[in-house]
């Protein structure tokens, strides 16, 4: 295929790809890379279910091209757990069962992700706010609100 | 299509310029991708301009602030000396969508889509910014209203670009405020909006004022009747009523789903009213 090349580091792996001009990053990551985590929802912005982070910012990556990633940092879902061992917003997820279905969860996880390293305790609201780009057609939301003050407490440091 | 990532605004311009088809600026696409993804425009070229140093810097000028085009929301909202003298424009940039918008989107863009309910725009108006516009015959720098000409229709020439946005240094009581209205609290488009700056005389006197409208009109609105209304008094009840009566009357919105234009006119009274009381409240509070 004759395309864009693009090099950048994904999850600190220096990765090169090529693609074509109208691509996005979502289709690089899952198409190209077999990095499926990612979700495409809606691909319009509106369900936060894409969400990776891009130099050190939540992106919806429907709405990234592929090229514009050329010589940045990206981070996918895939490089939330250290080898065996998950994110404590993971560990929290599955304890709470705040994920039915699962097709929000890579991006609500980046999502508050992003949230506590930025704020490390939130307020409810304040989690509620920040999870606003991120929907969830099965749980209602309140287990993840939970979920994720517990992990913001694991990652405090205070006792859970 | 082809995608072009130029260092310079000087690159930018030729690239445009250079350009016979359908050519677009890319800042942060949260409109641009939207609308190409649903058919809506089919460019030719794409000009990413968030590799252009000077488009991703706020600083201070000797005027005020100079706000680089590829400047996300998120960074505005990150800049303690915006917020502190432009918290209005900061809170109405950073209404845009959620915090993924947030970290790629631009008013810049917010302005150059040229959307009825931008939430950046009656902030941007009622702060009296200016656009700095580069293109194929030089720079020029024009108000804010003068852009958006109709819904999707800006005033921008072929090969044009916005560079920057500038904002004025703030002065001793002044401050300026944004509100909108949506049916939820986050993530939908204004169903009416209202920005206002104000300057006070030391005593709360009102000396200036500026009023802008969103979501009712096919741009935003500059309500000068409005602004004469407030200037004299000390935000008291008449010139209250005074600011709604004369913005429910400038309003000339559409019905739709979001709201009937009997409705929407009533809105935007209130909404006139409470940024005007937070407009004063910061401007008391700046001295
Ligand atoms: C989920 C979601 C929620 C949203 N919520 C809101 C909201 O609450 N309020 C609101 O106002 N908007 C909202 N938007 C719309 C959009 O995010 C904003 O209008 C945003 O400010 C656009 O900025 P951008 O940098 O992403 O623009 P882009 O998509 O990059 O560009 C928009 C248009 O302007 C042109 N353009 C961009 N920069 C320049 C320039 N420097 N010179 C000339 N032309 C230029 C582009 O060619 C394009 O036509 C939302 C969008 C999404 C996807
Ligand atoms: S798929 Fe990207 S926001 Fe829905
Ligand atoms: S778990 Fe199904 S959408 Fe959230």
């Amino acid at each position: 295929m004759n395309g864009i090349a693009v090099s950048t580091a994904i999850n600190g792996d220096d990765i090169e790809f090529l693609c074509r001009p109208e691509e996005t990053l979502l289709t690089v990551l899952r198409d190209r890379l077999g990095l499926m985590g990612a979700k495409e929802g809606c691909g319009t912005g509106d369900c936060g279910a894409c969400s990776v982070r891009v130099d050190g910012r939540l992106v919806c990556s429907c709405l990234v091209l592929g090229a514009e990633v050329q010589g940045q940092v990206v981070e996918t879902i895939e490089g939330m757990a250290s080898g065996d061992s998950l994110h404590p917003l993971q560990e929290k997820f599955l304890e709470h069962a705040a994920l039915q279905c699962g097709i929000c969860t890579p991006g609500f996880l980046m999502a508050a992700k992003d949230l506590l390293e930025r704020n490390p305790d939130p307020s409810e609201e304040e989690i509620r706010f920040g999870l606003a780009g991120n929907l969830c057609r099965c749980t209602g939301y309140d287990k993840i609100v939970r979920a994720v003050q517990d992990a913001a407490q694991v990652m405090r440091g205070d006792a859970a | 299509m082809h995608y072009s990532r130029p260092n310079s605004v000087a690159e930018a311009v030729n690239l445009l310029g250079g350009n016979t088809g359908n050519a677009f600026i890319l800042a942060g696409g949260s409109d641009l991708l939207v609308r190409m993804k649903g058919g809506f425009v089919e460019p030719s070229l794409i000009v990413d301009i968030k590799a252009i140093a000077e488009l991703r810097q706020i600083r201070a000028t000797d005027k005020g602030f100079w706000i680089g085009a590829a400047v996300t929301c998120a960074e505005l909202g990150e800049s303690e000396m915006l917020r502190a003298a432009w918290p209005g424009v900061v809170e109405a940039a950073n209404l845009i969508g959620s915090k993924q918008v947030q970290g790629r989107c631009t008013i810049a863009g917010n302005l150059c889509n040229a959307s009825p309910a931008a939430d950046s725009v009656p902030a941007l108006v009622a702060a009296g910014a200016r656009v700095h516009i580069v293109g194929p015959n030089g720079s020029r720098v024009t108000a804010v209203e003068d852009v958006p000409l109709s819904p999707g229709k800006t005033s921008l020439a072929p090969g044009e670009m916005v560079a920057a946005i500038e904002l004025d240094e703030r002065p001793a009581h002044a401050s300026d405020a944004y509100i909108r209205f949506i049916p939820r609290t986050e993530m939908d488009i204004a169903v009416a909006s209202a920005g206002i700056n104000l300057t006070l005389d030391a005593d709360g006197t009102i000396k200036t004022a500026r009023v802008a409208l969103g979501a009712v009109a096919p741009t935003v609105l500059r309500v000068d009747e409005a602004a004469e209304a407030l200037v004299g008094t000390k935000l008291e009840t008449a010139a209250l009523e005074r600011l709604a009566e004369t913005c429910s009357a400038a309003a000339r919105p559409i019905d739709d789903k979001r709201g009937t234009i009997a409705y929407r006119k009533s809105v935007v009274g209130v909404l006139a009213k409470r940024t005007a009381e937070l407009a004063y409240k910061r401007a008391r509070a700046n001295s």
